[in-house]
């Protein structure tokens, strides 16, 4: 890595020492060899899905039916994928890092520096290229339906969304093979990853990756917003919207507003890096707090926009799991918007220990403390919602109930947190560790996976196999209580945060539970591919095409599973809350519509502009990471004028006929007609269809 | 009022019937974007204000060499003449007064528009000539990272003002060039209610202090 090399120019700082593999046979130590083992998955898992997609002939498919749609569902579909491959990434790493510790008693395997490397990735990857993608998935299959659009607003700006996201996790995955990822947290705050400290690529890997999918988020929140706010059905007033409607307005505000700070923050590290400048350096006037203050004003927004989406699910799945309609609707709203607002008022509670005075400090710690109040708010609501009600204990419930017991507990321990002279006791132990993986697990992790079990059969057209769905939500459970409740004891016995190993052996038998734990929650997560295999083996017999497989109570149910690509043959008219609930129980459901009814449907032809910025994107960070300064204007340059080419075609947009809408739908109407409704207590077998007997009709109007 | 706004800012107006329905999400998608871009200007301006102090001086040179009050006015001025020009090149849209029209006005607003730029390069040549460069100190770097990010807004909107007189030229006033060329307007009304902020901050409190 110096400019001497004769291809210096080609290839700026990248050489053949980039590869992980030379350091492994040059210094075959236990840490190496993982290193080297992780580059090695990520090339056999690259070639294995290339020879997969080449031998099955899926290309074309591929190409024409995936990454060039605009459609939302599809686009939907292509973030959770995303998101499951990269948590096999993280939750291998979390594993590693118990493991390490479990054996950290005055060594262990690991070199400091990689665990180092290890908890910055884990971090990185779980925040921005699990939860976030899980959500944009969920969000973009369902809000649309939820309020009875066609598409996003932005059919094409989604598309690009989707494209930056996954350019980041092609960054994050990349720097396993070429060269190494940062090992200055998650957060990396200067100045360890200024140049000074940090001269290789590490701290250039992050900048990239997090500037490109900040900005894909940021659209994401833009066309979350303007789809909620102008393509609502008629009759779809704002307080006649689902909960999760609601949450996603208030996620889509926090991505607006609190990822610039990110952004900002990231590039005045490339500025410090790249260009000499001294926004956070330690001489000639840098401020460092200033990076840590433009953090966290993004990070806590961060925490509120992964876990108010997931309430959102909840309120869904306990309402239609209680059959009743949400307890407190109109409350619910205004504490989900509470949550939103305060969130940006909390950020200085990670880092009280950083030099403020004591009255700024206790500000911050109140109005932390206040969160708890809408937060109770809504478990309160949620529990009120089952009192009395029709439950059915599937999966998604037992995620439901594992979150109240789980979720509480990690609020609590946020309160005490939040409390400026605790936190001088515990700042940098485990105990917040175990804090905030106790409310980002239950909170953030259940609600989403609850959420997949639940709207699986709503996109593919057949419910997961419920035996072992009920396997993957007890494993979470347990095993997210044994691998992170052990770590508040440890935390208060002493024991530090992000470090490899102690000479402390009180430490021990607590990391083993923790370890025993982690083993749990790899078993759940194995489980999960395990399910997705028998699930779609058993098919035919899990089928519920007509669409409604739970009694669902709001209008992604009253569409056909999985739904057209209009999602609905004809704009509903919405009346009351939970209106397809309200169709069932006043015959309004299933009607058949008069021939007239049908009209030609406009609809978004696809483009392939999002894989393209994928690709350049891509391009533009490893030139920037390695100094290929040819190839980073060249990419720019490209990109640049691709879009502004681009902009010249008028017409992208194609015509779907009424009569083939017609027909399609009168077919669907007609296999409603013939089939046989199941009542609750059959909804997990396969006389399940995806049509529901209507039960105590007289408790549907009395629940009002 | 004779029909409803749909949203704010210069509507087109049901003259133009379906292009003004339609242009209501898409201009609103861009004044929400504005907002985010503005976070982003915001916390850029927090950042010069904690670092214009002794500290972040480091000792380097401050405002008052760096700065010239003459130059810095005449840019003020020829930003806002162009937010006047744009507005002329909004309402012959909105009155359909001919692309002739709309284009005349666009080319006055990218002259003076670049105009702009010159006599801003022409001011930074001369902060780098007297060293008053980021990699001196913390508030040269706030100032560099502040003021040339509104100046790449403002070439970058130069470049999309290019854009649409070539596809005003080959795809005449269509729906959707008349909705980006309302979202051009916000923009560059946007980049000069900006540059208001850095005059005010970035120069006449820096000189005065």
């Amino acid at each position: 890595m110096n400019t001497d090399q004769p291809l210096h120019w080609l290839l700026g700082r990248l050489d053949i020492s980039a590869l992980p593999i030379l350091p492994a046979i040059r210094n075959p130590t236990p840490s190496e060899f993982v290193a080297a083992g992780a580059a090695l998955a990520v090339i056999v898992g690259a070639f294995a899905a290339l020879a997969f997609l080449t031998w099955f002939r899926l290309w074309t498919p591929l190409w024409r039916d995936w990454l060039t749609s605009t459609d939302h569902k599809r686009i939907g579909i292509m973030y959770v994928v995303l998101a499951i491959v990269m948590m096999a990434r993280g939750v291998i790493e979390a594993g590693v890092m118990r493991t390490q510790q479990a054996f950290g008693l005055g060594g262990g395997f690991l070199t400091p520096e990689h665990f180092s490397e290890l908890f910055t990735t884990h971090g990185t990857i779980m925040i921005f290229f699990v939860a976030m993608p899980l959500i944009a998935g969920i969000v973009n299959y369902i809000m649309p339906l939820q309020i009875g659009a066609r598409d996003m607003s932005f059919p094409v700006m989604n598309q690009i969304s989707l494209g930056l996201t996954a350019t980041g996790a092609a960054l994050v995955m990349i720097s396993l093979v070429l060269a190494q990822f940062s090992n200055g947290t998650w957060a990396a705050y200067p100045p360890y990853t200024g140049l000074d400290f940090n001269p290789g690529t590490g701290p250039d890997y992050w900048i990239w990756t997090i500037v490109f999918s900040g900005i894909g988020s940021t659209l994401s929140g833009i066309n979350f917003a303007v789809t909620i706010y102008k393509e609502r059905a008629p009759g779809m007033t704002l307080f006649r919207m689902p909960v999760f409607c609601w949450t996603v307005l208030c996620t889509a505000i926090i991505m607006i507003f609190a990822l610039p700070p990110l952004t900002v923050a990231a590039l005045m590290l490339g500025a410090d890096r790249y260009l000499d400048f001294h926004f956070f350096t330690n001489d000639l006037g840098g401020n460092m707090m200033n990076f840590v203050n433009l953090f966290w004003l993004f990070g806590h927004p961060e925490v509120y926009l992964l876990v108010i989406p997931a309430y959102g699910v909840l309120s869904e799945t306990v309402a239609t799991f209680s059959g009743k309609r949400i307890y407190g609707y109109t409350s619910m709203v205004y504490a989900t918007m509470a949550i939103a607002v305060l969130s940006f008022c909390v950020w200085l509670h990670h880092f009280f220990t950083m030099g403020q005075s004591a009255n700024v400090n206790i500000v911050f710690g109140v109005a932390s403390m206040m969160i708890a109040v809408p937060t109770g708010v809504k478990v309160y609501n949620w529990m009120a919602t089952m009192f009395r009600g029709r439950i059915r204990m599937t999966v998604p419930m037992i995620y439901a109930i594992g979150f109240f017991y789980l979720f509480v507990i990690g609020g609590l321990t946020g309160v005490i947190l939040a409390n400026p002279t605790i936190t001088y006791q515990v700042h940098n132990t485990l105990f917040l560790v175990a804090h905030f993986h106790n409310v980002i697990i239950p909170g953030v992790v259940f609600g989403l996976l609850s959420g997949y079990h639940y709207w699986f059969p709503k996109a593919f057209g057949f419910r997961l196999h419920e035996g072992w769905g009920r396997l993957i939500a007890l494993c979470w459970i347990f095993g997210f209580s044994l691998a992170f409740l052990p770590l508040y004891a440890l935390g208060f016995m002493g024991m530090p945060r992000r470090t490899a190993n102690f000479t402390d052996p009180a430490y021990l038998p607590l990391l083993y539970v923790a370890l025993f734990g982690a083993a749990i929650l790899l078993v759940a997560v194995v489980s999960i591919l395990i399910q997705l295999w028998v699930s779609v083996r058993r098919r035919e017999e899990l089928a519920v095409p007509l669409g409604d497989p739970w009694n669902g109570r709001t209008l992604e149910w009253a569409t056909p599973s999985p739904p057209p690509p209009y999602n609905f043959a004809i704009l509903p008219q919405v009346r009351c809350i939970d209106d397809f609930a309200d169709a069932k129980a006043t015959g309004r459901a299933y009607a058949e519509p008069g021939a007239d009814a049908y009209e030609d449907i406009e609809m978004p032809d696809n483009t392939p502009i999002g894989v393209f910025l994928c690709i350049g994107t891509t391009v533009l960070g490893l030139a920037l990471v390695f100094y290929i300064w040819w190839l980073a204007i060249a990419s720019f340059v490209a990109m640049t004028l691709v879009f502004i080419v681009r902009s010249f075609r008028v017409s992208s947009s194609h015509v779907i006929p009424a009569a083939e809408i017609a027909a399609a739908h009168r077919h669907w109407l007609d296999q409603v007609r013939a089939a046989a409704p199941v009542t609750r207590l059959e909804e997990t077998h396969s006389a399940n269809r995806g049509l529901a007997v209507l039960e105590r009709p007289e408790m549907t109007g009395a629940a009002q | 009022m004779k029909h409803p706004i749909l949203h704010p800012g210069l509507n087109l107006g049901p003259h133009h019937g379906q292009t003004h329905a339609s242009a209501e999400k898409a201009v609103f998608g861009f004044w929400v974007f504005l907002m985010s871009d503005l976070i982003i200007f915001g916390l850029m301006f927090a950042t010069y204000a904690t670092m214009s102090n002794p500290v972040g001086l480091a000792g380097g040179p401050g405002p008052k060499e760096a700065f010239d009050l003459t130059s810095v006015f005449i840019q003020t001025m020829i930003l806002l003449v162009s937010s006047l020009t744009f507005g002329f090149a909004s309402l012959a849209l909105r009155h359909e007064a001919g692309r002739g029209r709309i284009a005349l006005w666009l080319v006055v607003t990218l002259l003076l528009g670049l105009a702009f730029l010159g006599f801003e390069l022409r001011d930074f040549a001369h902060m780098v000539e007297i060293g008053a460069v980021p990699s001196r100190s913390g508030y040269l770097s706030a100032f560099w990272g502040l003021v040339p990010l509104h100046g790449a807004h403002v070439a970058a909107g130069c470049v999309w003002i290019l854009v649409m007189l070539a596809q005003m030229a080959t795809l005449g006033l269509v729906s959707v060039v008349k909705t980006r060329l309302l979202r051009l307007g916000l923009f560059w009304h946007f980049l000069d209610l900006v540059w208001i902020g850095i005059f005010t901050i970035v120069y006449l409190s820096g000189l005065a202090s």
